[in-house]
């Protein structure tokens, strides 16, 4: 069916025109894609390959008194069976995963139980068999004898006196002390001050304050994690894996293993999907033990209940948020307790959350206390934004409230506090140039927020915050003799990264999208490239892209002095054609050079490595959305009615790729808002580990996602601000504020699924 | 001489002051200059010469991947946070 509006759906407020950059070229993995061709992780074959299967522990938390491999390892067709007992004793280091830091002893106990488990799910061993069902008969022989232990779910169970202890040598750490010598579930406590709390309260003449809550979701990629691999008799390893970055891959298998790097070769295979969850390694290292005990190249794939049970998560979280302002909006005073789920081992998503939680507002005084808690559930993982949706869901309904005890239109309420640049976050640092106020007055003008309501409909806004990170990206680029240039690069492939890559490197050189043929490699195959998360791969490799047009360009110059014996400083290139400024006859295109390139001195190869600085890099991106539902008041069922997503993307190179990135995170968050859970049983089991009943909307649930895409440019070339995460950060509160618009009910706790909503509105009645 | 903002938990090392200025031409420099006039900081912050993994470093706004190799300017700002856990 074909709906027509009285507005354009899509739109670009854009800040400058290119050639290429802000067009819409097909992307150039397409037709692999789109036919099948593409070869996913569970797609790898080769000969001799065997088949793994991974025992998962039945219990949240227990000591692992003993394991017998013996009766698996007589099954016929069993190749190999190991055991956290067969991996090296490793150091005390870390694993910098990019977006995620982990001590290596942590990263090895978690793919390999040691000598306890701590979720339900946790591996325990692995067997490697001659196809697949004789793996999963054996690990069913493998006799583990545990003794259980009582567990703990939420951040409130974990941090109360007396709570079942994870990690017996866990003492909770404040920015490098330790507290006490008590053993502890809260790994960190960190706390951000910022003026004077007490007297910014003290001038406040409204005051909000509540509670909120939100429990484990998970990303939801539709292609479970996947690893081959097969140690050679050279002592060199190699993988082929479903990741969000090859090298963090290699150097955590790596590490776990005590293998040095250039042991390790990391083949990407192409991913579908990840949103931060295919940043740690889980089956890469399992395998590799594997392969080496086997002398067999071996494949593990998880189930889909594996990847619930038993990859990375994102937190629950436990929140209080109180806001002060006077009668005229101003904002005097903004206070947060954040105490977030880690998972079985510390690293919860909280700091992050702190840096964003008031990101979107210039208030003088401030105070966030973060708390970093472990409980009997899998280690979380990044998950778009991580952290940022959990404190956006308090925050934006604390203002949302405020905004109705004043009296105030929601948008100008936030407009009138809006963070500019030069505003001083409670976290201590300055914001560059940001489109926080843009994206705003996108919102206000567009024609949604003024679109009129029907029954039972409510409308909400609100917005959210994430930072671009920079890290390093390396681009290779080789001249063809036809005109075209191949572009090599580290970074995964995950929402059409190739093509805003690309597309970099052709407008630099005037040269069409279609004459790049970009290839993402394996880690022996370009310079080190760090993951495909943080919002950082259009801004980071799109830039050592651009570095590396500019060096095959300046090389391009050179050659045209020599064919026409010119200095090379009067020779320019602009749109693909050569020109001499010293003779306007001496002209030829980017073609016409590279055809001469065999006989005037060989190829034409250009290079970049570039460290594009760390997380708050070009002052990252913010988003906001408008959103109508319809709730129905007898049953509490949501439906999204109308969803409109505007964002700051500072220059968006494939707008296409820009909006489906806007539309996926909003997608995510309203199912995050609205049905996703872990419906966790008492004793730590995870009931609905499958897609029947995890809930995700399709697109039966949905409307069409409306996208305004604002440019503010930053200090990137192009103006680039990574577009992967802010979008998923404002759904739940902006969903939860049209609630309370249509039934008067101020939700605090995710999913507001019907039950919610129901147990909710007779607590009012 | 840049200046250190200095996180509320670590403030009793700074007699309550929550901006210190401090000589140096790097990180390292900053910290080592720190514990010299501020005794304490050091053990807090970092650990086989390298800031320690649940601590970042954040130089002029941007939290840096150098940690104790980055530059910092007479007029930078240096805040010191709690290491980012864990999008795409």
């Amino acid at each position: 069916m074909t709906t027509t509006t009285d507005y354009e759906r899509n739109m670009i407020l854009s800040s400058q025109e290119y050639n290429v950059v802000g067009t819409r070229p097909i992307r150039h993995d397409g037709a692999d894609k789109v036919t099948g061709r593409a070869l996913y992780g569970a797609d790898f074959d080769t000969a001799g390959l065997l088949h793994g299967k991974v025992l998962r522990s039945p219990h949240a938390h227990a000591n692992i008194v003993s394991i017998d491999t013996s009766a698996a390892e007589a099954l016929p067709g069993v190749m190999a069976v190991v055991t956290f007992a067969d991996f090296p004793q490793v150091s005390d280091g870390t694993v910098d995963f990019g977006e995620e830091i982990t001590t290596v002893h942590d990263l090895q106990s978690n793919i390999l139980a040691r000598h306890k488990v701590l979720y339900k799910g946790h591996a325990v061993a692995a067997v490697a068999a001659t196809n697949a069902h004789i793996a999963e008969e054996a690990v069913k022989l493998i006799d583990v004898e545990y003794e259980t232990l009582p567990s703990v779910m939420t951040v409130q169970d974990a941090m109360v006196d007396g709570a079942p202890i994870l990690h017996e040598s866990m003492r909770t750490n404040e920015l490098g002390a330790t507290v006490d010598d008590k053993p502890s579930n809260v790994a960190q406590h960190f706390q951000h001050v910022k003026g004077d709390i007490d007297a910014g309260f003290g001038e406040a003449d409204v005051i909000v304050e509540r509670e909120f809550n939100t429990v484990t979701v998970h990303q939801g990629y539709i292609e479970p994690h996947a690893a081959s691999a097969f140690w050679n008799t050279d002592g060199r390893l190699h993988i082929w894996c479903s990741t969000q970055g090859a090298f963090p891959a290699r150097d955590a298998t790596a590490e776990v293993l005590r293998l040095p790097v250039s042991q390790v070769r990391v083949t990407p295979m192409e991913i579908g999907g990840g949103f931060g969850g295919k940043i740690p390694v889980y089956l890469e290292p399992v395998a590799a033990m594997l392969s080496k005990k086997s002398g067999r190249a071996v494949k593990l794939v998880m189930s889909r209940a594996d990847v619930f049970e038993a990859s990375g998560p994102t937190c629950g979280s436990n929140m209080k948020v109180k806001i002060g302002a006077k009668h005229d909006g101003t904002i005097t005073a903004m206070q947060s307790y954040l105490a977030f789920e880690a998972g079985a081992y510390a690293g919860s998503p909280v700091g992050a959350g702190a840096q964003c939680v008031f990101a979107a507002y210039d208030v003088e005084n401030a105070v966030i206390d973060g708390y970093d808690v472990v409980v009997n559930k899998p280690k979380t993982a990044a998950y778009r934004a991580p952290g940022a949706p959990n404190a956006a869901f308090a925050c934006e309904q604390a203002v949302d409230e405020l905004a109705i005890k004043l009296g105030m239109d929601p948008i100008d309420l936030r407009l009138k506090n809006a963070s500019v640049e030069g505003t001083r976050r409670p976290d201590g640092t300055v914001f560059p140039r940001i489109g926080c106020v843009e994206v705003l007055e996108a919102m206000k003008n567009h024609p949604h927020y003024s679109a009129p309501l029907g029954e039972n409909q409510g409308r909400g806004v609100a917005i959210g915050y994430w930072f671009n990170v920079g890290f390093e990206s390396a681009v290779n680029i080789a001249v063809n003799a036809d005109g075209t240039i191949t572009l090599v690069e580290g970074s995964t492939d995950i929402g059409g990264s190739r093509a805003s890559i690309a597309m970099q490197a052709a407008e630099v050189l005037g040269i069409p999208a279609e004459s790049v043929r970009p290839s993402v490699v394996d880690t022996d195959s370009v310079g080190f490239t760090a993951v495909t998360g943080g919002s950082r791969t259009t801004y980071a490799t799109g830039w050592a892209a651009y570095d590396a047009a500019m060096d095959v360009k300046q090389k391009m110059i050179e050659r045209a002095a020599t064919i026409w014996d010119v200095d090379v400083d009067s020779i320019e290139m602009e749109n693909g054609v050569l020109q001499s400024a010293s003779d306007p006859e001496l002209n030829m295109s980017f073609s016409d050079l590279a055809a001469q390139m065999g006989g005037t001195g060989g190829p034409i190869v250009g290079t970049a490595s570039r460290n594009a600085g760390g997380m708050g890099v070009g002052g990252g991106s913010f988003a906001g959305n408008i959103v109508d539902v319809e709730v129905d008041p007898a049953t509490g069922k949501t439906e999204v009615a109308r969803f409109t997503v505007v964002q700051d993307a500072g220059k968006a190179i494939h707008p296409s790729y820009v909006e489906g990135q806007m539309q996926g995170g909003s997608v995510q968050g309203i199912g995050w808002a609205l049905n996703e859970e872990y419906y966790m049983t008492d004793d730590g089991t995870m009931a609905n580990s499958t897609l029947l009943d995890y809930r995700m909307p399709t697109s039966l649930d949905l409307p069409m996602i409306d996208t305004v895409i604002v440019e503010v440019p930053s200090d990137h070339p192009f103006g680039v601000r990574g577009v992967g995460e802010a979008n998923i950060v404002p759904p739940t509160p902006a969903i939860a504020n049209a609630i309370h618009s249509a039934t008067n009910i101020r939700m605090e706790r995710l999913p507001m699924s019907p039950v919610a909503i129901m147990e909710e509105t007779w607590k009012q009645s | 001489m840049a200046t250190v903002f200095v996180p509320s938990l670590m403030q009793s090392l700074t007699d309550g002051k929550t901006r210190v200025q401090i000589p140096g031409a790097t990180v390292r420099q900053v910290i080592n200059n720190l514990e010299s006039e501020y005794p304490g900081f050091k053990a807090r912050l970092v650990e086989d010469d390298r800031v320690k993994p649940n601590i970042s470093v954040a130089v002029d706004g941007e939290v840096t991947p150098l940690g104790m190799l980055e530059k910092v300017n007479d007029d930078s700002e240096v805040h010191f946070l709690p290491a980012i856990g864990g999008g795409a």
